[in-house]
């Protein structure tokens, strides 16, 4: 239930619908959950609204973290 | 993302929660609260992974299909069974649940009515402006990661001035049976994996109780295998030192605060009501219901209905056990006998999120 899928906006009007891109397919979207939401930002879709904005720099810590822990080097 | 998944990370991982583990008195218990994360532990084989390393993991309360008790299904079964003209609107698994009276899939609806599944509650609302001679009822189910999605949905029903739309609402809490399972002492869950994305919505601090009054470990989670074990790695370092705080392995999606606008729109829709959780029992101030001004768009004020909680489990399901980490599902007697994906007797069968399915699915042969 608690699904979502990453996906990026690519579409959005002024009352805050949009469309954003999973794979490929071009899916509307409800992004008023957000806040600043601009074309080219991923979010979380869970059962057609925008529920997070994914931010890049935590997710290259978290990469980082992964890499130590794993001798791997980036 | 691939590297989430890499097979040499995954061993590293694996290699350094063994060390972790040796370290202290095993099998350590964790409890994955989330149905989603019951699905990737066992999808990727990493139950038994980290069962080797010393880490037993438990299957918790959050498919919210498995946890809506008997008489609410029974109750959207109800009206589509005796109101004419009517559409009952739901997620594809509700349709699935067995109960007394059969499933949502399997009764047949009164004269001009019938059952529709959508994938988003706004989907719902959209029925209800095209099919203005039809009564439309959204059962809606979710933890808080749905909720805001449905609030906003009646908002928007309410501001239309719309008539023929209402919820019957099924809407749970996730901190409130956390503190129950807690308390109930039957196991003792060292550390919680908290769900990711309920945690996009809530954030941080309704889990602070856990830690602080209880002294239990905690770390909010992703959905990718590397994900659940960088979480599971913070939980022992948690247990070792001895500090149990809500730690966040998933800051690239949740924030501290959680989403504000969310939190907003959920506080100015809905109020809390004690609840019946599937197995568990009432929980003090673990559902959500419409407030007041919105009664006019929930469907248990709309219809009078009067669901009496606490309605008979179905005989020999051992659901209610598994949704607490009591049981393991192997252990229930009916599972992968009378109990199977293709004609599932209980709910934690049904859903894609039940920790039955998952077990079936990955991890039992």
């Amino acid at each position: 239930m608690c699904l979502g899928i990453p996906a990026k906006v690519v579409e959005v009007d002024e009352s805050g619908i949009g469309k954003v891109d999973y794979l490929g397919t071009k899916v509307k979207a409800n992004l008023t959950l957000l806040e600043d939401v601009k074309i080219g930002d991923w979010v979380i879709l869970h059962a057609g609204f925008a529920i997070s904005q994914l931010n890049e720099e935590e997710a290259q810590e978290t990469l980082q973290l992964l890499r130590e822990y794993t001798h791997i080097k980036s | 993302m691939k590297e989430f998944r890499d097979k040499k990370v995954i061993q590293g991982l694996l290699k350094e929660i063994g060390k972790k583990a040796a370290l202290l008195k095993r099998p350590i218990k964790i409890m994955e609260v989330c149905g989603t994360h019951t699905m990737t532990i066992h999808r990727y084989g990493l139950k038994k992974l980290l069962q080797k390393a010393g880490v037993e993991m438990l299957s918790g309360p959050g498919c919210p299909v498995c946890i809506t008790p008997n008489e609410i299904h029974e109750a959207a079964i109800e009206l589509v069974t005796s109101k004419t003209d009517f559409i009952l609107a739901t997620f594809g698994d509700m349709t699935r649940v067995p109960t007394k009276k059969g499933s949502i899939q399997s009764i047949v609806p009164a004269e001009g009515s019938r059952v529709q599944i959508v994938y988003s509650p706004e989907e719902s609302l959209e029925m209800a402006r095209n099919f203005p001679e039809k009564d439309v009822v959204f059962f809606g189910v979710g933890f808080e990661t749905t909720i805001p999605a449905i609030a906003i949905t009646v908002k928007d029903a309410f501001e239309e001035g719309l008539t023929n739309y209402a919820v019957l609402t099924a809407l749970w809490i996730i901190p409130p049976p956390l503190r129950a399972i807690v308390q109930a002492k039957d196991i003792a869950v060292q550390g919680f994996l908290y769900p990711g994305h309920v945690s996009a919505i809530i954030g941080e601090n309704p889990y602070r109780f856990i830690a602080e009054e209880f002294g239990i470990p905690g770390t909010i989670a992703g959905f990718e295998p590397g994900d659940i074990l960088l979480a599971i790695l913070s939980i022992l370092e948690q247990i070792k030192e001895g500090k149990a705080t809500v730690a966040n392995e998933y800051a690239r999606v949740v924030k501290a605060e959680g989403n504000l606008m969310a939190q907003a729109v959920m506080d100015e829709m809905l109020e809390t009501k004690d609840a019946y959780w599937r197995g568990i029992g009432m929980i003090p101030k673990s559902g959500l219901k419409l407030k007041r001004k919105y009664a006019a768009f929930d469907a248990e004020v709309k219809y009078n209905l009067h669901i009496k909680a606490g309605s008979d489990e179905l005989p020999g399901c051992l659901c209610g056990e598994v949704l607490q980490g009591k049981v393991s599902p192997p252990q229930c007697p009916l599972f992968a006998k009378t109990c199977n994906p293709d004609s599932p007797y209980g709910p934690c069968m049904v859903s894609f999120e039940g920790a039955c399915l998952a077990y079936y699915k990955y991890t039992w042969r």
